[in-house]
């Protein structure tokens, strides 16, 4: 299985997962400051920075593109709770 | 006199002119006594709505919980035509503001909706139609209704997501939304007027816009320069009296109270535990020393049954960590634990940094219960908690300060970078 990793920015801490992770499968366990609400894309809650790797992601859906317009967010921005890892390497923070 | 005239004298409603162009158009509710399950009122509320009439047509500033539409009704009536309503905004989507807002939509078909950029979605969820027009705004967007115009300021999460406040600079009013309101029914109207309300204002912030102190003073530096003659909120007394002196009050209410003792970037860590044959506080005394070896970190050690859940709440809120200590007793943390958690929601808890430890008998589910509602309160759980069976070993007391000393360093950030791999987790 194609591997990946994801590189929380906050907590200085990298991990290596399998490709189709979501970033919530992952952010709780190691103690992230992105904090989560719905959990169902919903809610705009999870919004996080990627700081690099933005196309190592699987693209927004519609429904993410529209939270996010909704909630102001920025250029590189994505929700947590969606965002699911295709391969390489990639760094997030909490916004 | 102090009274107001809020009725005609056989009894219909009537609109209170605030100004010459601007009517008040809500409605009193005395006889409730619990609002939103979390708050008491001792005499009922009030559903604030306003009108604001321009040259070229008029404004309807929210409206009122649904069973006192007759009320709003009659009173917009008093002062406007349906036709003549050119815009409705919505400062607040919850049901208590927007209760009489499909009707409006009936009675007004022209008028244009103005919300919130966040208030979409939940506009939606309100009306359940799919095809609404609707226009959202943001901080600087205006709106003219001719020699009368009114200015959107963007305020979220005072106290949804939707919040925001609608200045009208000719009137020099603020209609803020719930911001500067209460429960407090009066039908004097007017703060200078009302009985004493000081206890409902504070007690309203307390469990209104206390977990949002942050928006507060964001949503404060955009009001703070406004010149202002009066406040019109959507519960509670009207704010012409003074009205800076209720924006001052919100300001000292998100400032912490005492002066906190810290150094230059030092953070706190709070440990709080409760213990009943003295295992679990073996083990938070070991997490105390342990924390304490790291100079930038302020520790401080607390024992559940010796204090009250408010102040302890008032120290996690200023807090940078918090680690909780609970046997495990029938399988779940004890209540003291949960009592303390289940009172976290009038605070902020996002990202601090949390950590559970504790004794137990023969199962030990209390401390992964109790890091799964810190999660659930948005603080942060990077290290796996930590449990002892009974009575802890030497072995076992040098683990809870590796515990401590780890949780701290967490906090100043000085654990090291970590590769771990997914299936470890």
């Amino acid at each position: 299985m194609a591997k990946a990793t994801i590189t929380f920015e906050d907590i200085n801490v990298t991990v290596t997962v399998p490709a189709g992770t979501r970033v919530i499968e992952v952010s709780e366990k190691v103690g992230s400051g992105i904090t989560y609400g719905c959990r169902e894309g919903d809610c705009g809650t999870c919004i996080m920075k990627v700081t690099a790797g933005w196309n190592n992601l699987t693209e927004p859906s519609v429904l993410e593109d529209k939270i996010l317009r909704e909630n102001m967010a920025g250029k590189h921005n994505r929700l947590a709770c969606q965002a699911q890892v295709l391969g390489g390497e990639i760094s997030l923070k909490p916004v | 006199m102090n009274s107001v005239q809020l009725e005609s004298e056989d009894g219909v409603p009537l609109a209170v002119a605030l100004s010459e162009r601007v009517h008040w158009v809500g409605a009193l509710d005395p006889n409730l006594r619990t609002f939103d399950i979390i708050l008491k009122t001792a005499n009922g509320t009030s559903y604030n709505a306003y009108v604001i009439r321009g040259s070229e047509g008029v404004a309807v500033i929210d409206t009122v919980k649904e069973g006192f539409a007759n009320d709003f009704f009659a009173r917009l009536e008093s002062v406007a035509d349906y036709s003549e309503i050119k815009v409705i905004v919505l400062n607040h989507l919850e049901p208590d503001h927007t209760g009489a807002l499909p009707e409006l939509m009936k009675r007004a078909p022209q008028a244009q909706l103005f919300i919130s950029q966040k208030a979409q979605s939940m506009l939606k969820g309100l009306l359940k139609q799919d095809e609404l027009s609707y226009t959202p705004v943001v901080t600087g967007d205006k709106v003219s209704l001719g020699d009368r115009s009114l200015e959107f300021l963007h305020t979220p999460y005072l106290h949804w997501p939707d919040t925001q406040c609608t200045y009208a600079p000719e009137e020099a009013m603020l209609f803020s939304g719930d911001v500067f309101g209460c429960h407090f029914c009066d039908n004097r109207l007017y703060n200078d007027k009302v009985g004493d309300f000081r206890f409902s204002f504070e007690y309203y912030y307390a469990h209104i816009m206390r977990p949002f102190k942050e928006y507060v003073v964001r949503a404060l530096e955009l009001i703070e320069p406004l010149p202002l003659k009066l406040i019109a909120p959507t519960h509670g007394p009207i704010l012409r009296d003074r009205p800076q002196h209720y924006i001052q009050r919100y300001r000292q209410l998100s400032s912490p109270a005492l002066h906190n003792e810290l150094k230059p970037n030092q953070k706190t860590l709070l440990i709080f535990y409760i213990s009943s044959y003295g295992n679990t506080r073996r083990m938070a005394e070991a997490i105390y020393q342990g924390a304490m070896q790291i100079e930038d970190v302020r520790v401080s050690l607390y024992d559940l049954e010796g204090g009250e859940v408010a102040p302890f709440v008032d120290l996690i809120e200023e807090a940078d960590g918090l680690v909780l200590g609970t046997p495990t007793i029938n399988g779940d943390a004890v209540k003291p634990i949960w009592d303390l958690l289940s009172s976290l929601a009038v605070v902020n808890l996002k990202n601090k940094l949390g950590g559970v430890f504790g004794s137990y008998g023969w199962t030990g589910e209390g401390v992964r219960l109790v890091e799964d509602r810190l999660r659930g309160l948005k603080l942060r759980v990077p290290i796996q908690g930590l449990r002892v069976k009974l009575i802890p070993t030497e072995d076992e007391i040098h683990e809870c300060k590796a515990f401590g000393l780890e949780l701290a360093q967490e906090l100043t950030g000085a654990r090291e970078s970590r590769v771990i791999n997914f299936a470890d987790l």
